[in-house]
């Protein structure tokens, strides 16, 4: 059945809290969820209080700071700082974002950080990307054509055509759209999730694409498409402000079309 | 522990070629039923006093017999298309699934199939 309750060994408990020993005024309480899996014990949330009024802005700032400064074992993903590689996806005050584009500024009261929901933790923030990437290598996420390219230039497309693309080709993969699926939560061994499911119809939009057929037979299942019940919460969800519904209905309809 | 690769796990036993007639006869039947349940609804409140000789003399107008048999058809089909959804969103248990998806469309067939033949004998005076 689908798992409602967290197993005995998942459940969340209090940890520490480490207070800003200084003379900050502007003090912010970061909860971050933590879990070693070299401890055996339980997840629990660590409080710490952060001066951001002698930190960067954005809520990765904030975790690098206590990284730096308060508590070095604290674990996460980071790496471009500016919303385009997607390693800082994690779930913070409720919702799955950047970090590194996430205003603290924005968040009322204490701070809630979380790794991605649903996915396996390999420690602390970092979730288990595995799956999710198989996922994506299964939709085969590459231009395949069997009419040769030109042999002097690029395959050639037109600007209508290329304008198919926008709105998918700014997807980065942080998987926050699908972590934060519940049909992805309940069926994500079988269903593809909003994420995969934009990028292979990056694909099957492609213009310059010649497997548009084969790529839609590999879809064409109950689960790995149909089991998007558009709920949305990819599209409210995505840091870089795309549609993945809209893309999966995309799909469906060029379902029926080819009918 | 599995040994094989996330690559053979997420492609399993790979595409069932099959959701887009399961899909299309969902929206179909939710479609056709927004008519048919709004003309139900008000037709009833307009014979909410109406004895059992009007109603079933109403039921065997062949427009309403006809209309009836279409709006339990769309309903129980719709029904148990969104039931199979709902048992294969939660259901995970191999055998579990099966047998209820059974039960279900055994349970709905069986209420949808004695809803439209009761109509039809009214209709045809049985």
């Amino acid at each position: 059945m689908a798992e409602f309750k967290l197993p005995a060994n998942s459940r969340v408990v209090r940890g520490k809290t480490y207070y800003s020993s200084g003379t900050a005024k502007n003090l912010k309480n970061f909860q971050i969820y933590r879990w070693d899996p070299d401890s055996g014990e339980n997840p629990r949330v660590d409080t710490y209080q952060v001066d951001v009024g002698n930190c960067g802005p954005m809520v990765l700032d904030a975790l690098i700071k206590i990284k730096n400064e308060i508590d070095p074992t604290l674990t996460f993903r980071r790496s471009c700082r500016e919303g385009i590689c997607g390693s800082c996806a994690m779930n913070i005050a409720g919702t799955n974002t950047l970090a590194c584009i996430k205003a603290t500024e924005e968040i009322q009261g204490d701070v809630r950080i979380y790794p991605l929901p649903h996915m396996p933790v390999i420690k602390d923030l970092v979730p288990d990307l595995t799956h999710f990437f198989a996922q994506y290598a299964s939709i085969k996420p590459w231009l395949m054509a069997q009419t040769p390219p030109p042999p002097d230039r690029e395959r050639l497309q037109s600007k209508e055509d290329r304008a198919q693309l926008d709105g998918l080709y700014e997807c980065i993969l942080c998987a926050c759209c699908s972590t934060s699926c519940p049909s992805y939560w309940w069926n994500s061994d079988r269903y593809l999730g909003p994420a995969v499911l934009l990028q292979a119809y990056r694909w099957i939009a492609d213009s310059r694409d010649e497997f548009t057929g084969e790529r839609l037979d590999d879809l064409e299942d109950p689960f790995r498409l149909y089991r998007c019940h558009t709920i949305m919460n990819c599209a409210k969800t995505c840091p870089k402000s795309l549609n993945p519904g809209k893309a999966i209905a995309e799909i469906k309809k060029l379902m029926i079309e080819r009918r | 522990m599995s040994l094989r690769t996330p690559l053979a796990r997420v492609r399993g036993l790979g595409s069932a070629k099959e959701g887009v007639a399961h899909w299309w006869a969902q929206r179909v039947t939710a479609v056709a039923l927004v008519p048919l349940t709004l003309w139900f609804v008000i037709s009833l409140l307009f014979m909410t006093h109406a004895d059992h000789e009007t109603l079933q003399a109403w039921i065997a107008q062949p427009i309403v017999t006809t209309l009836l048999v279409a709006f339990l058809f769309s309903l129980f089909y719709h029904a148990i298309l969104g039931m199979q959804v709902v048992i294969e969103d939660y259901v995970h248990q191999e055998g579990t699934k099966f047998v209820s998806l059974l039960v279900m469309k055994f349970l709905l067939i069986l209420l949808g199939g004695s809803a439209i033949i009761a109509v039809l004998r009214i209709a045809f005076g049985g």
